[in-house]
């Protein structure tokens, strides 16, 4: 049943030691000419768009060009991707380029390293021009750790005004995009500029490889900072028509700590200066077509919730119970229906499978760990689950409604989720359409036997006595 | 419902007289097949109208519980079902033992409270065999739904019970009858709608098969019977601890059968089986233990016992000695010295501590002022108050004036059964009256005398009604063959104002027993099934505005406070704040210990440096209070302030109550005593 699972996994495994053994061309040959960043601290999911003008400057081809990361940064690092754009200015096509860890023994300070695989190696002599997105969580420090109700929530960013680069950059610069005008302080760097909601480091030039400038920007960010510390997506088919989904989420308020006491009187007279750190709600996007959509938690149905059905989505506005203050937390589940043929197809080789969208439906949140449980239909076999990304996955055994050998579900899980990771995955699995009818054959053959029995004592006297 | 169960009985009933007077085939043989498959087909078709009927009611009793699931959200409801609910769910994930050793270290700090041994597990057991039972079935359910759903299922079985029930003291009219009435009858759905998950769910249904059983055990003077009524006794004492009523009913009927002279070898048989098995059985209790050899509010069952033994001891006697002056003698010796000795050792039981005396609540039933004077944390449950008028009213509509007219068929059919009920009904009615919760006892009672009346009343209009029919039939000369001849005569010479009188008579009970049908829907969707820890309200543009702050509050102490968080509030929420919040409380619904009660009514009435004094030997870390002022809920704590200051006053004369008010007034406002505005309120 899971040699699939394992062949995939060994495959990975000898692509990544092929990865290793070869040969990488020193990093003095590559040079990079221009290297532009921009940091978007609006959020607490911190996204950062790195554009590279690499060149070789050795003799030989390369095939990779490697990315450095301070250890603390390669914790929070959610999300890498890299596309390297082709053609003309109004023509310009991206290609995405595979992103993959790399260890180098020479690694100053514990510097954790990716390396990017072009598509066609860099001539000696060419140049390209790489775009980079990664994405850092919980790197916002939130101080003072504790703020009252009334007061607004600011935070640390810790970074290095020069780019880490394995490589000589030749002229670099930093842009880190604020969510407000108010910055409390900021590391200078010369030449260093801020104006509006823009921090400006740089430009620099001429810096030799492995070169970090630590940089603390002190900024006020009232975004929710909202955190499932642990989310639980169960997937399950029936066959006879719809898909139940039903997620349980431990949600928290990862920002600055709640102090003294909570006033709803005046959280409530005044929405726009009391607690505006605080979230009271949030958004999932559901797909279209959503039916019997439910919120509840262990003591019950929360009643504040509303859902708007659109074409191309469905939007669930939910309020937990109470407004969530920084270190505060809630957990709830939300369930609901989904019409079967958006989601279940026939593969042409007769396999059926599922495709449905990984990650977490709420906007701007992060999963600490997600996992997904897809519950097959009794009777089902092979399953096998396609992931555009590595995710730990193991088989487990489910009993629901009238289950006599139970339920099959494949279980996915990967920690540090992020809206960038609700692409689309697959479980592939065969199944028997005769097994749909075993549970009303089931049903109908105990009421008859029960009908039976009635006729039957009705017309059989028991008595002792005659 | 009610109104057409009773005229398609009284017609089936009624069937098999017409049926041989109209012979039509002159072919004997062929006529006596046509008459006999005919005869088989009422019966059977009598036997189908009986199920279905029954099978409504059934379905019926479910399904008119289930307002506040629809309204609102399957949960469980008040105060007390949450302790049950959270007991259910121990149960269900540790198994029985750690059940029945289970010390709760979350309830009454520093103290906690030994559950196994301190609660009627009846009902906690019976919702975990249902879920195991439909686990077993591969029915995914959750144990909350299961709970949710005990009292109305119970509610329903209930209906069955009723059925026979009236079936053995009347006929199967008027048990059918009474299964109807009993299925929506407010008094009794007040205590079982779906998510009032209490002890009273299951314990109606136990007291009723108790009653049941012990009555067709002394109709029967069947040993198997007198068992299975043991068993129901058993399970009753499970349940609730109501079954002190059933340990004193029945000796009570017994003592009457025996006063007036119904004594038989019947009762002896019931009684002594019922007795012996019912008191080692309930033992097994642990919360009940040795009560019944121990306790006063059980000698009167063993005084009756050894009375009985007496009685059969004379019995026996009398047919030894057939000399009638001899037995007088003897007869006054031996009573006289049976009731000393038993004078003698109640008094030394009493006297030496060994037989307790009767508790508050049992005091505060026979004299309802008791409880006002001496104990004021009983005076403080609403529930505990006498009952009003109107609420009787409320909860029995009808059946408050068909109550005397079944009493007074009763007493024309007298016979063991009908004594009992008779019994029965008039106790619980004296009980009602003193204590609001109580009139749900009552309900069966009422139920069945009032069926007894509906279907007797009704019976006699039809036959009316058919002797009428049957009167040119009856000159055609062939009048005597019908059981009912004999009133025929005195029929024929007024029949026209009769048939008619009959006729609006029918009408009349078709009106009111539909107005009973319409009341008890409305009041059940009205005032009884509000889930009371949800409030709703309709807001200013019609729609619905739903309160939910209780849940807010515990859900976030649940979330946000540390897992061994000691949290004060006033007993009221305690049972809640364990379940849904999950963290300690101070003290709770079961209010068994009153000096803790009013340490946390002190610590709420003094001062707040005095209070914080309190509350640190108490180790608490939170206080929950509960003010409706702004969206104005009554019941607040503010509301139950003045119990806190007498509760705590009672144990502590530092709090007093004048202090607390002004000019003899309770006021909250700029206006009120100074040492209210100062507290920690």
């Amino acid at each position: 049943m899971a040699i699939p699972l394992r062949l995939r996994a060994a495959v990975s495994i000898s692509i990544f030691a092929l990865l290793l053994i070869l040969p990488s061309c020193s990093a003095q040959d590559i040079q990079v000419v221009n290297a532009e960043r921009r940091i978007d601290l609006t959020s607490h999911i911190i996204k950062v768009f790195l554009t590279l003008k690499v060149e070789n400057t050795g003799a030989s081809p390369a095939s990779e060009i490697l990315l450095a990361f301070p250890p603390t940064q390669v914790d929070h690092l959610a999300v890498v991707k890299a596309q390297v754009a082709t053609g003309k200015r109004k023509k310009k096509t991206y290609t995405p380029l595979d992103v993959n860890p790399k260890e180098l023994p020479d690694a100053p300070n514990g510097t954790k390293y990716l390396s990017i695989s072009l598509l066609n190696p860099l001539a000696a002599g060419e140049a390209v021009t790489l775009e980079v997105l990664y994405i850092l969580t919980h790197s916002l420090e939130p101080f003072p750790v504790e703020i009252s109700q009334s007061e607004s929530q600011l935070v640390y960013y810790h970074d290095s005004a020069l780019i880490l680069s394995p490589y000589h950059i030749k002229q670099q610069i930093t842009f880190i995009k604020t969510p407000t005008t108010k910055v409390e302080s900021f590391t200078v760097v010369d030449p260093t500029h801020r104006a509006g909601t823009e921090l400006k480091y740089g430009p620099y030039n001429d810096r030799p490889p492995h070169s970090y400038s630590p940089v603390i920007v002190h900024l006020e960010n009232n975004s929710p900072f909202a955190v499932v510390e642990e989310l639980v997506r169960e997937v399950e088919i029936s066959h006879w028509g719809s898909l139940q989904i039903t997620e349980q989420y431990k949600l928290a308020h990862a920002g600055a700590r709640h102090k003294g006491v909570f006033s709803r009187v005046e959280y409530q007279s005044r929405p726009g200066h009391s607690g505006v750190s605080s979230f009271r709600h949030l958004l999932a996007r559901l797909p279209p077509r959503v039916h019997s959509v439910y919120y509840r938690d262990e003591i019950g149905n929360i009643s504040s919730s509303r859902l708007r059905l659109g074409a191309l989505k469905s939007e669930l506005e939910i309020e937990p119970r109470y407004p969530l203050f920084g270190g505060w937390k809630a957990t709830f589940v939300i369930g609901y229906g989904l019409p079967l043929e958006d989601f279940l197809f026939e593969s042409p080789d007769g396999r059926r499978y599922l495709n449905f969208s990984y990650g977490c439906p709420l906007v701007e949140t992060v999963v600490d760990k997600l996992t997904i449980k897809v519950v097959l239909p009794e009777g089902s076999k092979e399953p096998s689950a396609v992931v555009p990304f590595p995710v730990n996955q193991y088989l487990e055994k489910k009993y629901s409604y009238l289950d006599i050998v139970g339920r099959t579900v494949v279980v996915l899980e990967k920690n540090n989720v992020v809206p960038e990771h609700n692409i689309p995955f697959q479980v592939y699995y065969h199944f028997n359409p005769i097994f749909m009818l075993a549970e009303p054959l089931m049903l109908t053959s105990v009421f008859f036997l029960l009908f039976v029995t009635c006729v039957a004592y009705l017309h059989i006297d028991l008595s002792l006595r005659k | 419902m009610v109104g057409k169960s009773e005229p398609i009985n009284g017609t089936a009933k009624s069937q098999p007289p017409p049926s041989p007077l109209s012979p039509k085939s002159p072919d004997l043989l062929s006529g006596y097949f046509s008459f006999k498959s005919l005869k088989l087909k009422t019966k059977q078709q009598e036997l189908l109208i009986r199920v279905s009927i029954l099978c409504l009611v059934y379905i019926l009793a479910f399904v008119t519980r289930l307002f506040s699931v629809l309204r609102y959200e399957s949960m469980i409801h008040e105060f007390d079902p949450y302790f049950n609910y959270r007991t259910t769910l121990f149960l269900t994930e540790k198994g029985f033992y750690e059940f029945w050793n289970w010390f709760d270290s979350e309830s009454w700090y520093p103290l906690g409270r030994i559950i196994g041994g301190t609660l009627y597990p009846g009902l906690m057991v019976t919702a975990a065999l249902l879920y195991w039972g439909l686990r077993f079935l591969r029915f995914a359910v959750h144990i909350r739904e299961v709970c949710v759903l005990t009292a109305p299922f119970f509610a329903s079985n209930t209906t069955i019970l009723a059925y026979f029930f009236g079936k053995e003291i009347w006929d199967t009219g008027a048990g059918l009858v009474a299964a109807a009435l009993i299925a929506i009858c407010p008094g009794y759905i007040s205590r079982s709608v779906a998510g009032s998950y209490d002890n009273e769910g299951v314990a109606i249904f136990a007291l009723l098969l108790t009653f049941y059983l012990f009555v067709k055990a002394v109709n029967t003077g069947s040993l198997s019977w007198g068992l299975a009524s043991a068993f129901g006794y058993f399970y009753m004492v499970s349940a609730w601890g109501g079954y002190v009523f059933i340990i004193n009913l029945v000796p009570l009927y017994v003592l009457v059968l025996l006063i007036t002279g119904r004594y038989s070898m019947r009762l002896y048989v019931a009684y002594n089986c019922m007795y012996i098995l019912g008191m080692l059985l309930a033992m097994q209790i642990r919360f009940v233990g040795f009560q019944h050899v121990q306790s006063g509010e059980h000698m009167a069952a063993m005084g009756v016992f050894f009375l009985m033994q007496v009685f059969y001891l004379l019995d026996w006697l009398k047919h030894l000695l057939s000399d009638t002056k001899l037995f007088q003698a003897f007869l006054r010796m031996t009573v006289t010295s049976a009731v000393g000795v038993g004078a003698v050792a109640l008094g030394v039981g009493t006297a030496s501590g060994y037989i307790s005396p009767w508790t508050g609540r049992f005091y505060s039933l026979l004299d309802p002022t008791y409880a006002k004077d001496h104990i004021p944390i009983i005076a403080s449950v609403s529930e505990h108050q006498p009952t009003a008028w109107s609420s009787f009213m409320f909860d029995f509509q009808i059946l408050l004036f068909l109550f005397p007219a079944g009493l007074y068929f009763c007493f024309k059919r007298l016979s063991d059964a009908t004594i009992f009920i008779v019994m029965y009904g008039l106790t619980s009615m004296y009980f009602a009256g003193v204590m609001v919760r109580l009139i749900l006892v009552a309900t069966p009672a009422v139920c069945l005398i009032s069926a007894i009346a509906v279907s007797a009343t009704i019976k006699n209009l039809t036959l009316l009604l058919r002797a009428k029919t049957k009167a040119p039939q009856s000159a055609s000369g062939k009048g005597g063959s019908s059981g009912k001849a004999a009133s025929k005569g005195s029929l024929d010479q007024s029949q026209p104002f009769q048939k008619n009188g009959a006729i609006a008579l029918l009408f009349g009970a078709f009106y009111l027993l539909s107005k009973y049908v319409t009341h008890c829907t409305w009041v059940t969707s009205e005032a009884y099934s509000s889930p009371s820890i949800v409030l709703a309200a309709r807001g200013a543009h019609g729609n619905r505005v739903i309160f939910d702050d209780y849940r807010e509050a515990y859900f976030w102490l649940r979330q946000n406070t540390p897992p061994d968080a000691k949290v004060m509030s006033w007993w009221d929420y305690g049972y809640q704040i364990t379940a849904m919040g999950n963290r300690t409380v101070i003290v709770d619904n079961n209010t068994w210990n009153n000096t803790h009660i009013a340490t946390v009514g002190r610590a709420m009435s003094s001062y707040e440096d005095e209070a914080y004094e309190i509350m640190r030997s108490l180790d608490v870390d939170y206080v929950l209070v509960v003010f409706g002022g702004v969206t104005g809920y009554s019941s607040d704590d503010i509301n139950k302030f003045l119990w806190m200051v007498r509760i705590g006053g009672g144990v502590f004369p530092v709090i007093k109550e004048p202090d607390y008010l002004v000019n003899g007034e309770y006021r909250v406002d700029k206006g009120a005593a100074p040492k209210m505005l100062n507290c920690l309120m």
